[in-house]
């Protein structure tokens, strides 16, 4: 009887077409904002930050990102860690270029320049489909790390072809480099990820979102009823590769604060990504927060299983950690395909008729 | 002749000989593309799967040796015997027809009917799964495999070469073994494709599902022969690529490589495969020579995915592919 709603009358247009219409719903999201902003920055401390909080949110925005584009438009991408590449030095050649602007404005026009790169990949979804796709945003994957990697322009020329983030501030308070405050790094990257999901979900209901999932369902049936699908797929690849291009300057700028493209970006970024989206639950926007939290505490989880408790060496726990993931993608596919986000949705089900079954 | 030119030739017939063995790789796909419409991310793993597995049993490991001694303190390693090759192979077919049936009874089998993306994810699943696995198993280290192939520089085509050019061609034995066993595993997976019962049956599955199993064939049965064949196909790159370069996490990788080759061959056509294959071997290797220096080098990188990419704009289904019609 918790998610229950009866009594909960729409009046008005606005209220009836609201992302929480359910008033026990609304006052959880609103519990949990308040939580998180208001709350946590004073509990929180490096070692949660870094361990699982701004991980978590950079991941999570880059997993909307990536859930535009595959679960909504249906378009699957091996690009990921390329695009948050992409982000990553476009930030980096804004911070070291303009040293007084706002890290804000660093990290949104870094989000608008991988949503243009994202754009130019994106041409050949127009005549590619399906598996070839999904390989031929390999290319980009692979050609962007290779850019960074060789073009020493964009790591100024520096000698170990690392970028470095130079301490930077918005409105006054310090929030790259190794003197930043956990509470700052945090505040930031959780504005960044409240935005995203606020404009992924409320993108995805309006007519830009039915056109991508229309696309996604059956795209010649699309384009005889009238979706132009050129601008359908382009806006999801920018779209898409705007939010991934935030999170890899934030992930950058603010998580590692010094970044070798190979290591970090690599294809196994990709697929981190693209897990998150498949375990959370594609064609949802809560999926990709759990997602993330999912990926990112498992690590830490069997670390203190494994290594702390058992004692065990490394790198076996980094190999059990291959097996449950896999495992575990294998485990969601067969039994629950549309992620964590349908459990959840199931869950709400019964709790709106608890105590009765039916 | 000019020497510039020497060099390329040379250059060419390496990117040949390393196209085979890509077109190897390829050739996994295609059987199991071909007959489930599942496009296996997995391959490359079960070739290192493979090779582990084989290096393993040649140097009487014991498997899960690492974990062991770290549970319960033991300090074991080897069980001191060396099995001859020849037995090795053998036994590690049995090993990847195991995991064929494993795959069909706990993955595969609980996913008849889904969309092909799902089953796709499905095997990248998988390919994690089986390389946490075999590092679990085998242990993570470099191995070196030596199933008594024949290594280094071939003679004869040096000094016939430095013959006929005065410059002597560097081939690799191996690579040469290689084309010899990946043609004769083409020839004998056509036959076996055309003249044999369960050929014809897997024939009949790849066409259409529902008329072969209406007509009495096993799906099941057909499933798990298809992924031993493709076991025992990633076997053979496994001993290829493992003899080259080592046993380790980075053959895994060349089922990467092998996508931009099925992309340019098509994903079902096993001529395409090859024809794929040696088109970026050689593409890749003359891209290298001839702009790579100008370029800022590896280039081999990327080049491969952007020529695939390239070519699919203007024919979307490969070179062999089956044309694709589309219908609401």
């Amino acid at each position: 009887m918790i998610y229950r709603e009866a009594g909960d009358f729409s009046t008005t247009y606005p209220q009836d077409s609201q992302t929480f219409p359910i008033k026990f719903d609304r006052y959880r999201y609103y519990v949990v904002l308040a939580f998180a902003f208001l709350v946590v920055p004073f509990l929180i401390n490096d070692y949660w930050a870094n361990a699982i909080l701004l991980p978590f949110l950079i991941y999570a925005i880059a997993a909307i990102g990536l859930n535009i584009l595959t679960g909504y438009c249906g378009q699957v991408s091996l690009g990921t860690g390329g695009f948050m590449a992409v982000g990553a030095y476009a930030c980096y050649k804004l911070m070291t270029a303009f040293p007084d602007v706002s890290m804000f404005i660093h990290v949104i026009l870094a989000g608008f320049i991988t949503a243009a790169v994202g754009v130019v990949f994106g041409l050949p979804s127009l005549r590619i489909k399906g598996f070839y796709l999904a390989v031929a945003t390999l290319a980009a994957q692979f050609f962007l790390v290779w850019l960074f990697n060789r073009v020493s322009w964009f790591y100024n020329y520096s000698a170990s072809g690392q970028i470095n983030a130079p301490e930077r501030d918005t409105f006054g308070i310090l929030i790259t480099g190794p003197n930043a405050t956990a509470w700052a790094t945090y505040l930031f990257c959780l504005i960044f990820c409240t935005a995203s999901a606020i404009i992924a979900r409320n993108l995805t209901r309006g007519t830009l979102g039915r056109s991508w999932m229309a696309i996604r369902d059956m795209d010649i049936a699309a384009e005889i009823i009238g979706v132009n699908p050129l601008k359908a797929k382009l806006t999801a690849f920018a779209v898409s590769s705007f939010f991934v291009g935030i999170s890899g300057a934030l992930f950058f700028a603010i998580y590692l604060g010094a970044v070798e493209v190979g290591e970090v970006f690599g294809i196994t970024k990709s697929f981190l990504v693209l897990f998150m989206v498949i375990i959370g639950g594609l064609g949802s926007v809560f999926g990709s927060f759990a997602g993330a939290a999912f990926l990112v505490l498992l690590p830490v989880a069997l670390k203190v299983v494994g290594a702390d408790m058992l004692g065990w060496p490394t790198d076996i726990v980094a190999h059990f950690q291959l097996v449950i993931v896999g495992a575990l993608i294998i485990f969601f596919l067969i039994v629950e395909p549309h992620g964590l986000a349908q459990l959840w949705r199931l869950a709400k089900e019964k709790l709106r008729l608890w105590p009765f079954p039916h | 002749m000019p020497e510039q030119l020497l060099f390329a030739m040379e250059v060419t017939l390496n990117g040949l000989m390393a196209g085979v063995l890509y077109a190897l790789v390829a050739l996994g796909f295609v059987l199991i593309f071909k007959a489930s419409g599942i496009f296996n991310f997995a391959q490359g793993v079960m070739a290192l799967f493979a090779a582990m597995t084989l290096v393993g049993i040649m140097d009487g490991q014991v498997p899960f040796a690492h974990l062991i001694n770290a549970t319960f303190g033991t300090d074991i390693h080897h069980f001191g015997w060396h099995v001859p090759a020849l037995l090795a192979i053998i036994l590690t077919t049995g090993v990847m027809v195991l995991l064929a049936i494993g795959v069909q009874k706990f993955v595969m089998g609980h996913l008849v009917n889904q969309e092909p993306i799902i089953l796709f994810m499905a095997t990248i699943g998988l390919a994690y799964f089986l390389e946490g696995l075999s590092d679990l198993m085998w242990g993570s280290e470099i191995k070196k495999l030596d199933v008594g192939l024949p290594q280094g520089i071939n003679e004869t085509i040096d000094q016939v070469t430095y013959d006929l050019f005065g410059y002597g061609f560097f081939i690799d034995n191996l690579d040469i073994v290689a084309t010899v066993i990946a043609a004769l595993l083409v020839v004998a997976l056509v036959l076996f494709a055309q003249y044999t019962k369960q050929g014809r049956a897997m024939r009949a599955v790849a066409d259409d599902h529902q008329a072969a199993l209406s007509v009495g064939i096993s799906l099941n049965f057909i499933w798990v022969l298809v992924w031993s064949l493709a076991g025992f196909v990633a076997l053979v790159a496994g001993i290829m690529w493992g003899t080259k370069s080592g046993v380790q996490f980075s053959l895994s990788l060349i089922a990467l490589k092998a996508l931009p080759v099925l992309m340019l061959g098509g994903f079902t056509s096993i001529p395409g495969a090859i024809v794929g294959g040696l088109i970026i071997g050689v593409g890749e290797k003359l891209f290298e020579f001839l702009l790579g220096p100008a370029l800022g080098g590896a280039t081999e990188n990327w080049f491969a995915y952007v020529l695939a990419l390239i070519f699919l704009l203007f024919r979307p289904q490969g070179l062999f592919g089956e044309k694709i019609i589309e219908r609401v």
